[in-house]
């Protein structure tokens, strides 16, 4: 499928969404600094359930158009529709419960450093909910081992972790409200191959198990191959192409070819 | 799945099979969401035949929070030597459960921290032990300076001539207009007490010798040096900490930088150029501020007022004053750099040693402030 194929964005309230149905779509998304545009007229269809694999150059804006979507980045143009809420329209408390169902994990982790890595993920739930301590403990701790972490982690600062940790830590507090849809910025770069696939099978297996929507910004060949169901590649200010890696695998876009078939790309196999 | 914004609340049903055999129906949604609701309805359950069926298939929507109350429940009973199984579940909740199944939480405890006098004593004991390593800190602190000084006296070229114009520009000539004003202030609000109270006497035109000494000697240094550490101190502390925060610190000692040399020295430098100006400028603002008020409110004008200025106060006046500001600067500089290079990993920790540079400084330089007026006392100036 190209992106030039988007149907309209679906309207009206939430329904109990069917796997396969659009959960998140962007339409004319224009995103720039100063007299720099980095995004410009973009569409992007996210369907629930499915992994979505973000691909592209190293500036190309992959972070800049996720932190738009988040709100996170004034847009010079365009409309983004979650879970059937126009993000423009919606009032503070629909905004609020749009917060409470999708997760983020931040390129740099984003932990709270005065914070253990307990109380970080325990932080949401604080926040939205009125759980007992033993019930936010417990889950704290059913969070920690879901991500792989060991327990004693818990207890840890940010300052006091690995990289990987921190990854793992801040996807556990992404997770700590089990949200329906979880935006992953470069989840697995700086861990190892075996970190990495552990984190791939982490994601897949929640995905599966939860219906979770997962929009992944990766550079991680493997998890393209194994867990992504659809792959966007941002280029040229827009989404160059989107479709499954087969598809991508057959693109001639030059860019595209020497991404998954560059020589870097055939030497894994 | 948590899609929907209207949960069904979460409920149960107990049906008894045989003398021996219940099942637990469960109903409604068990997500995040319901999840406070849950663990109390879960605590009103009782179930107490040897075998339980808990069934799951009306549930709504389960998400791992509710899988894992399910789990806990179950887990309660089989520990107390009942037999549970889970029936009804698709193969998505299947997994769901196998995967919570795994997961064996540490004893919960709750944290307690409870006041105890050894506490309080070893509280105490740390606290004295941290105020011997800042001492021994800033010995270091002034020890390096000194060297980095002696070999940037043999090699002038080492002397970071842009870093220290940089510094001297955000802590002198940036901090003019407040000073100014802040002296301004002061000097004029002196000199209206003073003079309302030396009126009763008819010596009013002794207000402009006591605020010429009291201005010259002691204030426009001292308020000048707690402006500049609460402007430039914390500044200080606050840049020096987000680098360490983010490695830079680390960085720039990899790249064979002494970080002294690089950080410290130019800022301190600056500092101790600053001060002195801006104790200057403080003076003569202050100076202009009484002049004003004696002006309008005791009438003394002002070539009077110059006069007995003139008359009252000589260069060693304005000396004593000038000559403590490279003083206090050094602390402040020494200080704020010192809780700079302290800070850790946190943002809290970033707060809370720009906060104790600031108190330690305005503190410390109102003690020098004494112990030079002790000394200046002493040897009779
Ligand atoms: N706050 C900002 N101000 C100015 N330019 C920015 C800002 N954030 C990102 N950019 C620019 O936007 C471009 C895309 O950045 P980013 O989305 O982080 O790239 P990547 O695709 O590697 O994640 C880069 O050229 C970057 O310099
Ligand atoms: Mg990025």
């Amino acid at each position: 499928m190209h992106a030039a194929e988007i149907t309209d964005p679906p309207a009206g309230p939430p329904e109990e969404a069917e796997p396969g149905d659009i959960i998140l779509s962007a339409r004319g998304i224009t995103v720039g600094f100063g007299s720099k545009i980095i995004l410009k007229d973009l569409d992007l269809d996210i369907r629930q359930g499915e992994i979505l694999g973000f691909v592209g150059g190293s500036g190309t804006g992959k972070s800049v158009l996720m932190r738009a979507i988040l709100g996170l980045v004034p847009r010079r143009a365009g409309r983004i529709n979650v879970f059937g809420y126009d993000l423009e329209t919606a009032t503070a408390a629909q905004r609020q419960s749009i917060e409470r169902r999708w997760g983020v994990l931040f390129q740099q982790g984003a932990l709270f450093s005065s914070l253990t890595v307990r109380q970080n993920i325990q932080l949401p739930m604080r926040e939205h909910l009125k759980l007992s301590q033993k019930l936010m403990d417990e889950l704290a701790s059913l969070k920690l081992e879901l991500v792989g972490l060991p327990q004693d982690a818990g207890h840890k600062y940010p300052s006091e972790l690995s990289g990987g940790m921190i990854k793992r830590a801040s996807l556990a507090r992404a997770l700590a409200l089990d949200p329906d849809l979880v935006f992953l910025d470069e989840p697995t770069s700086g861990l190892d191959p075996i970190g990495a696939a552990a984190f791939d099978m982490l994601t897949e297996s929640l995905s599966r198990t939860l219906g979770l929507t997962v929009y992944m910004v990766t550079h991680d060949l493997d998890s393209l191959h194994s867990i992504c169901d659809r792959i966007a590649v941002l280029g040229q200010k827009k989404v160059l192409a989107i479709g499954s890696i087969d598809d991508m695998m057959s693109n001639d876009d030059p860019w595209i070819k020497s991404y998954f078939r560059g020589e870097r790309a055939l030497r894994r196999t | 799945m948590a899609f929907l914004e209207k949960n069904t609340p979460p409920a149960f049903r107990i049906d008894a099979r045989s003398p021996d055999h219940q099942i637990l129906c469960l109903s409604g949604d068990w997500t995040v969401s319901t999840l406070a609701a849950a663990e109390k309805l879960v605590n009103t359950i009782k179930l107490d035949r040897k075998l339980t069926s808990v069934q799951v298939d009306d549930i709504g929507m389960l998400d791992t929070s509710g899988a894992w109350l399910v789990h806990r429940l179950r887990a309660a009973l089989e520990f107390e030597g009942q037999r549970v199984d889970i029936v009804g579940a698709d193969a998505e909740r299947e997994s769901l459960f196998s995967q919570i199944e795994q997961h064996h939480p540490p004893r919960w405890r709750p944290e307690t921290t409870s006041f105890s006098i050894l506490g309080f004593l070893e509280l105490t004991g740390r606290q004295v032990v941290e105020v011997g390593k800042d001492s021994l800190r800033m010995l270091h602190i002034l020890g390096s300076l000194g060297a980095v000084l002696s070999t940037v006296l043999l090699h002038p070229k080492r002397l970071r001539g842009i870093a220290i114009a940089v510094q001297f520009d955000k802590t002198c000539i940036g901090a003019v207009p407040i000073v100014a004003l802040m002296s301004f202030l002061i000097g004029a609000i002196i000199s209206q007490q003073g003079g309302f109270y030396l009126r009763q006497f008819g010596a009013d035109i002794f207000v402009v010798d006591l605020a010429g000494i009291l201005v010259l000697r002691e204030i426009g240094v001292i308020l000048t040096a707690i402006m500049v550490a609460g402007r430039s101190g914390s500044a200080f502390t606050a840049e020096l900490g987000a680098m360490r925060m983010q490695e830079e610190v680390d960085a720039l000692q990899v790249i064979g930088l002494n970080v002294t040399e690089v950080l410290v020295l130019p800022r301190i430098v600056a500092l101790m150029i600053a001060l002195p100006i801006l104790t200057f400028i403080a003076n003569l603002s202050a100076l202009f501020g009484a002049g004003l008020t004696t002006w309008a409110y005791l009438d003394i004008p002002p070539a009077a007022y110059l006069n007995q200025l003139q008359a009252a106060i000589t260069l060693e006046t304005l000396l004593v004053g000038i000559v403590k500001a490279p003083f206090m600067a050094l602390i402040i500089g020494v200080i704020a750099c010192v809780e700079g290079l302290k800070v850790g990993g946190s943002a809290e920790s970033l707060g809370h040693h720009t906060t104790m540079s600031v108190v330690k400084a305005i503190f410390l330089v109102i003690v020098v402030d004494g112990l030079f007026a002790i000394f200046f006392a002493a040897i009779g100036i």
